[in-house]
């Protein structure tokens, strides 16, 4: 479970060594479109070496290989895949392309004798693979599917606005089909690292939509993304008084109950027990009930 | 052969320049050179070692590089000058 998944450019060793400082749930070292075709070799390396020496710890640590459809992919796979990372980022993945991922993951996982399974994060940022998005949601492996919109709307040819209108229905769907399976439903970046109203908004909107986190780009985007993806101390009053009263009325063997003049039911208690595992898990909840 | 040049020089980051020599000859310009240049040439003599490479001008400018980010500038501007 992770509210922000923070881009760190890949070849940028001063944003490496310090990815861990800026409060992100998740990191994303990213060799693809952070890094200049000249200097992919450079990348690698330069990642491989400080996964190996300086992992920052708690946070998942997810790398965004180049695409397989180049031959950097199998590469970038054979130089980072290991103890220290948690999961790979796909670009452009169709159902074809996870399958062949994860196949290569399998292969790695036993030629390194690793005890861990490599977890994938596929970006949907095709038509194509927006149309599969329910067949993806199910594969195994998966952490979660993140939106890629604006490679999205150059394959969709329409324009991206702020206002973000244009990414309802991919937003909606891949958020429908992640939910269905049980994964994160992961926002698209807001590009605009200068408007932090606009990030706001912008995360409101898509959280209505069903999305649960937001990748960024620029670490001054992650408290915004988490005032906005955490649970509200409201909501977590609400969710600790309905704990208690369900508690109670299952010592009474009352399936059904009522709070502040309002019936309580399953779905209400699953509800709350959901926003209370964000919180502890977020740290969010209040000392004394955690 | 041509030269292999890897890295940068911003900071937290290190050029390395690497000619073909008949032995080893590394040359350290670092902003840390006062309290790290022992541990910038360990890193760069081991790093030589492990790819038994016995013959190398290296050139290296550090701009604060940690051990691991120094290691892979060197192997990548071997890479280039091999490539």
């Amino acid at each position: 479970m992770a509210r922000s998944y923070l881009f760190i450019p890949g070849n940028h060793p001063a944003m490496i060594q310090n990815a861990d400082v800026f409060g992100a749930d998740a990191l994303i070292f990213d060799l693809e479109d952070a890094v200049a075709a000249h200097e992919k070799d450079a990348a690698r390396l330069l990642l491989a070496g400080f996964l190996a020496k300086a992992r920052p710890q708690g946070v998942r640590v997810y790398v965004r290989i180049n695409g397989l459809d180049t031959p950097l992919a199998c590469k970038d796979l054979e130089a980072v895949v290991g103890d220290a990372v948690d999961g790979i980022v796909l670009p452009k993945a169709g159902m074809s392309e996870l399958m062949e991922l994860s196949t290569i993951l399998h292969n790695l996982e036993a030629q390194k004798g690793l005890a861990k399974k490599i977890a994938i994060l596929p970006i949907v940022e095709t038509a194509k693979s927006l149309v599969e998005v329910e067949e993806i949601a199910k594969l195994s492996r998966l952490d979660g599917i993140l939106l890629g919109a604006e490679d999205l709307s150059a394959d969709m040819e329409f324009e991206r606005t702020k206002a973000g209108t244009e990414i309802e229905y991919p937003r909606a769907r891949i958020a429908f089909a992640c939910k269905a399976a049980r994964i994160e439903a992961i926002d698209t970046p807001f590009t605009d690292t200068n408007d932090p109203d606009g990030l706001r908004e912008d995360c409101l909107h898509s959280q209505s939509l069903g999305m649960n986190a937001k990748a960024a780009i620029h670490p001054n985007q992650i408290e915004t993304i988490h005032a906005v993806f955490s649970p509200s101390p409201k909501r977590i009053e609400w969710a600790l008084r309905i704990r208690a009263a369900a508690r109670k009325a299952g010592e009474q063997n009352l399936g059904v109950f009522s709070l502040d003049g309002k019936m309580v039911d399953k779905p209400i208690i699953d509800r709350a027990e959901k926003i209370l595992r964000a919180a502890e898990r977020f740290g969010l909840l209040p000392e004394e009930r955690a | 052969m041509k030269p292999g040049i890897a890295g940068t020089l911003e900071s937290n980051d290190a050029i390395f320049t690497v000619r073909p020599a008949s032995t080893r000859h590394v040359v350290i310009h670092s902003v840390v050179d006062a309290f790290y240049h022992d541990q910038i040439a360990q890193v760069i003599e081991t790093t030589l070692d492990e790819l038994a490479i016995t013959g190398l001008d290296v050139l290296c400018e550090d701009k604060g590089a940690l051990d691991y980010t120094l290691r892979a500038r060197l192997i990548a501007a071997i890479q280039r000058m091999e490539a």
